[in-house]
């Protein structure tokens, strides 16, 4: 073998390699190719423009920000717990704010219908004391998309933070930082590529959230009726409606990750 | 069934979309797969045990959704032997796309009940109290039978509903109600009867009331036509329309 | 931010328990303008000194008190947490903000005081000129050299005008060659700082060369306190008496010899010019009883001034032309004879030298 052969071989990965990646691929290429086959082009325009795929589209994107939001108020506190504190039961802990990952959607709708519903356990005296109802209303959303999605960030920041090396905080303090500063000027700086990862996973689970909240929140054009439910229910009544509205979920995703370019998914 | 067990089978089924292959036998043995309406339910479960007796080299598989869910995944090929819709229009289209092999037949009739948790605490008397927002409403989605004729009754009895959520299938709306959690929907007769108690049924008169024709077919692809042919048969029969009598079906 | 500390220094006397096996039980006293080093093998609970010192961990009994001011009191329930005491620490690995540039750093801990960007930033100019760190300060940590973060991590501790400075590990990242140029500065830097002054290592040349006091620690106690020369010339314990190149020397080097007062030693190292460092361990000199043959370089003839059996070996000092420790075994100071006052010949060979350039303070630096 010539020196030249020999060093394309050692730079080319071996074959087998290469055609399991490529069935890999495949995996992900395959449906998404399938799906632009069906688009009708020709109406696209009319369908994206039509007042049901608006109003999801508005819904889509404003309760999954929300809820994204919410997830990272709540989350990296609660993620700053778990990785910086030492309680016993810690790890019961940890495995419930993980159950969402592996509940059913459709079980976690279920549970938040029980507890939050009209008739649930913290729901009944909260709408006799403030006739407030959370079922079928647009919080309904935001409440069941934050469920599932939130143990995305929680997770993420808490790998992040159990990472750091905890001498910078160390080091902080004895210049002077008081808690909060270490906070704001140390730690949160050195963890934001993985916050900014924990964020974008959040939100792409809560963009793409159906059964908890066709469960809990329900379905109902404008108010509930978010992407991935105006889709299932087109899928029944008007095919190119959910193609078109599939078409919009994958463009918007897409956007989305490419706008980001790998920084979120190097600090995965 | 409890609770959960429904909602959970209920819209993972709907997810699921085809179900099992049957075997390819051809002899009046092996699996015969149908897709029936959700508000069949019950009726059908106590069929496939009957016609399982009388039929012991059958196995019967049922594959419950909203007709509308089933047609779909009928339209795209599944490998169904037999459809039995809850309205006439899903069949026609199914029937339109040359999938059906002969002629659909009626087999039950099934009229509209307004559903409401055990109490009726919100105090419903009539399709009239679907126009109040304060109260939660909920309707089967437009497509699905039950909503296509839920919303035909509101509109003979001249009412704009106030609604709050169109449920993916007439079981779903069920649940909420039984739950507490929506104050009324349209269901059918026959669904009031299912929950044996769950929710209370507030009548609807005839002149507003409209009838859904449940309709049977066998397919022209069914992987088991002659099992499926034999499973028409007990439905249409004495036993089996008795079986549909008992939970609230009227005769064709 | 004026303070008026008062001239009391450091005055610790702690105990840390770091695990069922171990625990650390330090007592220290360090007047300002004073060095004093904590030398010790590691695992010794140096580390452990320094956290609670900094206040990164609680003492379990005993206290610290700085300037007067009680930082932890175990049986008062006191406890200053580190931000603030003012104790200014340069970690081993430095631990500089890698997200910082080289001014953010150095002005971190001015503006976490309460001081605003600006004159923190006008505060990290000044020291930062102090170490030579102008052209750097727009890099981050990630662009430096180790010898230039190690000054930047000085300028960090400095910035704040500590009431006490703690120095973990300062040189040991470096390579032997940065090392020996930054001693210097170091010790440069050490003086200039008017408070209390703690040097970790486990260095000894690092040690004698920049503290005034040493406090030698094994396994959590301190088992010899003194100045290099108690520590170099009257060793406690084996380890002590280990500590490499215990015979430590300037001298002056030119063409493969050293000048060391009025002596001379043949060296190996022929390049070698101007200030030097030498050091002799005291297991590398041999004794005779009369003269001796062979090939050695560097040879004389003295006389023992002082014996010392420390079990299987036995220490003995020689004074003139040079004065040196010399570590024989116990056999040999019977076989030989060695006695207080007896004559013997001393033989170095001219490889078992270590020499190091030494740099004076205006030696300029990359």
């Amino acid at each position: 073998m010539s020196e030249t052969t020999a060093r394309k071989r050692a730079h080319r990965p071996p074959a087998l390699l290469i055609a399991l990646g490529l069935i890999g691929l495949s995996v992900f290429v395959i449906p998404l190719v399938g799906l632009l086959a069906r688009v009708p082009w020709g109406n696209l325009p009319e369908l994206a423009s039509s007042p049901v795929v608006i109003d999801a589209l508005r819904l889509s994107v404003v309760t999954s920000l929300t809820a994204t939001a919410i997830s990272a108020v709540l989350g990296v506190p609660l993620a700053w717990v778990l990785a910086r504190t030492n309680f016993p039961g810690r790890s019961i802990l940890r495995a419930l704010i993980t159950l969402p990952l592996v509940l059913p959607p459709v079980v976690g709708g279920a549970a938040l219908l029980f507890a939050l519903g009209r008739r649930g356990l913290i729901g009944e005296p909260l709408h006799a004391a403030t006739g407030l109802v959370l079922p079928f209303s647009t919080w309904g959303v935001v409440i069941a998309t934050t469920f599932v999605a939130m143990p995305f960030l929680v997770i993420t920041v808490e790998g992040a933070l159990r990472n750091l090396d905890p001498r910078f905080e160390g080091a902080a303090s004895t210049l002077g930082a008081d808690r909060w500063t270490v906070m704001r000027r140390i730690t949160l700086p050195l963890i934001a590529p993985s916050l900014l990862a924990g964020l974008v996973l959040t939100w792409a689970r809560a963009f793409g959230e159906f059964g908890a909240t066709i469960t809990f929140a329900g379905n109902l054009q404008g108010r509930t009726q978010t992407l991935p439910l105006a889709v299932f229910v087109a899928l029944e009544s008007n095919r190119d409606v959910a193609v078109a509205i599939s078409l919009i979920m994958v463009a918007v995703s897409l956007a989305v990750l490419i706008a980001l370019r790998d920084r979120w998914w190097r600090a995965l | 069934m409890p609770l959960l067990c429904r909602v959970t089978i209920m819209t993972l089924l709907a997810l699921v979309g085809a179900g099992c292959a049957g075997s390819g036998d051809e002899s009046v043995n092996g699996e015969v797969l149908v897709s029936a309406a959700a508000s069949l339910t019950e009726a059908f479960n106590v069929i496939e045990d009957a016609f399982e007796d009388a039929n012991p080299g059958i196995d019967v598989s049922l594959n419950l959704a909203s007709s509308s869910n089933l047609r779909e995944q009928i339209l795209e090929g599944a490998p169904v032997d037999v459809f039995a819709s809850a309205n006439t229009s899903n069949m026609n289209r199914v029937s339109e796309a040359g999938a059906v092999a002969g002629e659909a037949r009626i087999f039950a009739e099934n009229t509209l009940q307004i559903a409401v948790p055990a109490g009726n605490p919100a105090g419903v008397t009539g399709l009239v109290d679907f126009a109040n927002q304060e109260l939660l409403i909920g309707l089967c989605a437009e497509d699905v039978p039950c909503g296509d004729f839920g919303r035909q009754a509101l509109d003979n009895a001249g009412v704009t509903p106030s609604i709050d959520s169109n449920e993916p299938d007439v079981r779903a709306l069920l649940t909420k109600i039984e739950a507490g959690e929506l104050d009324a929907g349209i269901v059918y007769v026959t669904d009031v009867i299912s929950t044996e108690g769950g929710v209370e049924g507030v009548e609807i008169p005839e002149n507003q009331n409209v009838v859904a024709e449940y309709s049977i077919a066998i397919l022209v692809d069914a992987p088991n036509a002659e099992a499926a042919a034999a499973f028409v048969s007990f439905v249409m029969s004495d036993a089996g329309q008795g079986i549909m009598g008992e939970y609230g079906f009227i005769a064709p | 931010m004026t303070h008026q500390p008062s001239d009391q220094g450091l005055d610790a006397s702690f105990t840390i328990r770091r695990s069922s096996e171990f625990t650390l039980d330090l007592s220290i006293a360090i007047p300002r303008g004073r060095t004093v080093a904590l030398l010790g093998p590691n695992g010794a609970g140096k580390s452990t000194a320094v956290a609670a010192l900094a206040g990164l961990i609680p003492v379990n009994g005993g206290q610290i008190v700085l300037d007067g001011r009680a930082l932890d009191d175990s049986e008062k329930g006191r406890f200053v947490p580190p931000e603030e005491r003012r104790v200014g620490v340069v970690f081993q690995d430095y631990v500089l903000f890698p997200h910082l540039t080289v001014a953010e750093n150095v002005a971190f801990g001015p503006r976490s005081r309460g001081m605003g960007r600006e004159p923190a930033l006008a505060r990290a100019a000044l020291w930062m000129k102090k170490l030579a760190l102008d052209d750097l300060a727009g890099r981050k940590p990630g662009q430096l050299s180790g010898g230039q973060a190690q000054r930047v991590a000085l300028a960090r501790a400095l910035a704040i005008e500590p009431d006490l400075l703690l120095l973990d590990e300062p040189l040991s990242a470096l390579d032997v060659a940065t090392r020996a140029r930054l001693r210097r500065v170091l010790a440069d830097h050490l003086t200039q700082f008017p408070g209390p002054r703690l040097l970790i290592t486990h260095d000894p040349s690092e040690a004698f060369l920049l503290a005034d006091v040493i406090h030698v620690i094994e396994e959590g106690r301190v088992t010899q306190v003194g100045s290099a020369d108690d520590i170099r010339l009257r060793p406690r314990t084996p380890y002590s008496a280990d500590l490499a190149g215990s015979n430590l020397l300037s001298g002056m080097a030119r063409d493969g010899m050293v000048q060391i007062g009025a002596s001379r030693l043949q060296i190996a190292d022929h390049g070698l010019e101007g200030p030097v460092l030498v050091t002799i361990h005291p297991r590398t000199i041999s004794l005779h009883r009369g003269r001796p043959e062979g090939s050695a370089r560097n040879t004389w003839e003295t006389s023992v001034t002082l014996v010392e059996l420390l079990g299987d070996r036995a220490r003995l000092q020689v004074e003139d032309p040079l004065a040196l420790t010399v570590e024989v075994t116990r056999e040999a100071v019977r076989d030989l004879e060695l006695t207080n006052g007896a004559p013997v010949w001393v033989s170095i060979k001219a490889t078992e030298i270590g020499v190091e350039s030494d740099y004076p303070a205006t030696d300029p630096i990359s």
